[in-house]
């Protein structure tokens, strides 16, 4: 399968993942000319383990010795998880930056911040809106245009986030319920169908946000050199690019503001976002 | 130590991109981005990769920069310290 411009081929030694990505994956195309970029792999550590409380290893190209395996049942997270290690370790083309990512008019909003900052349910959220949903997990950054293409995989979320998605998105299609994994309560969402439609066409990006949840509503800008150093934390392949990485990042830093954002809950927040973006 | 010329890289060694107060440097050699403060940049610009030593550097700067009492030994650490970031090459 495709998502936005990056190729995967999926190995398994189970059907249920396979299946399960099959299906919540069923309207993204194949990888252009049918070349992957990257190989993903979901193995059983030692063969009686496919049968026996089967434990699923994640792997391809890259792997990280230390990553637990998780429970069959938990396929589709592995799945996942194994998709965004490739692209963490392996990817070259683009700057990785770890944001979800919507647009407008052909510009785009980055949102980064540490897992629970609500990345994933501020998109999802401002996607219902009519914003378009570009990705809740990587924003690729061209370091030779400075634009950012979109990776609108499955979005992924967590705990309190499934029923405020659910509530904007009642007619999105759900993965299964994932109760207690690693993360916490995981529900896979399809981003919605111009979210998949429009997954190649870049955006300029235009303002960088980073939210903290569970805050008085609060917004503040945040320095040049603050969000340097905090995007070259967030990204997963600035030191592995090199001066690519190093021109495309403070071109980014140097055209667009950074704002932190404190929200106490969604609406706050969609009506922080959408004042900053009226003031833009 | 203070005796020895210091050594900025030759000037296409170094990327720099100015943020606010601190300017973005990346080092080509060694693939690292270090971020710094003046007067950092300024000592980096000054010595360029000829080198000079503490006091002719201290000369070339006060030709350009209001420079007070102290400014010896402040100006000796921060070229310790970029000496410690392997920016700079003392001899």
């Amino acid at each position: 399968m495709r998502i936005g411009p990056i190729g995967f081929r999926i190995g398994s030694d189970w059907r249920s993942p396979i299946a399960q990505l099959e299906t919540l994956y069923r309207d993204y195309p194949k990888p252009t000319d049918s070349i992957p970029d990257f190989t993903v792999r979901l193995f059983a550590r030692r063969p009686w383990r496919r049968l026996i409380r089967p434990s699923v290893e994640i792997g391809g190209d890259y792997m990280l010795p230390e990553a637990a395996p998780l429970p069959l049942r938990q396929g589709l997270l592995a799945a996942e998880m194994a998709m965004n290690l490739q692209m963490a370790l392996g990817a070259r083309r683009y700057l990785l930056l770890h944001a979800s990512a919507v647009e407008r008019d052909g510009r785009a909003l980055l949102m980064t911040g540490i897992s629970g900052a609500g990345k994933s349910t501020l998109a999802t959220l401002l996607a219902a809106k009519g914003w378009r949903f570009m990705g809740d997990e990587f924003a690729l950054l061209d370091p030779a245009t400075g634009l950012v293409h979109a990776f609108p995989r499955l979005i992924s979320l967590k705990n309190e986030a499934i029923a405020t998605a659910e509530a904007a998105w009642p007619d999105a299609r759900m993965g299964p319920l994932m109760p207690a994994t690693p993360k916490g309560d995981i529900r896979h969402m399809v981003p919605d169908a111009g979210a998949i439609a429009a997954m190649d066409v870049p955006a300029r990006p235009v303002l960088l946000v980073f939210p903290r949840y569970g805050f008085e509503a609060e917004t503040r800008p945040v320095s040049p050199a603050e969000a340097f150093v905090r995007m070259t934390q967030a990204s997963t392949n600035y030191v592995a690019l090199g001066e690519a990485g190093f021109h495309a990042l403070t071109g980014l830093i140097a055209e667009v503001p950074s704002v932190a954002i404190d929200y106490p809950d969604g609406a706050s927040a969609i009506e922080q976002v959408e004042a900053l973006w009226a003031a833009l | 130590m203070h005796d020895a010329v210091y050594r900025a890289p030759p000037i296409d060694g170094l990327l720099i991109a100015p943020l606010d107060e601190f300017t973005a440097v990346y080092h080509r050699a060694s693939g690292i981005t270090h971020l710094l403060t003046e007067p950092a940049p300024q000592i980096l610009a000054v010595l360029g990769e000829g080198g000079l030593s503490l006091d002719a550097l201290l000369d070339r700067l006060a030709e350009d920069y209001e420079l007070s009492d102290g400014t010896r030994e402040a100006l000796a650490a921060r070229l310790d310290e970029l000496v410690e970031a392997g920016l700079v090459e003392a001899a």
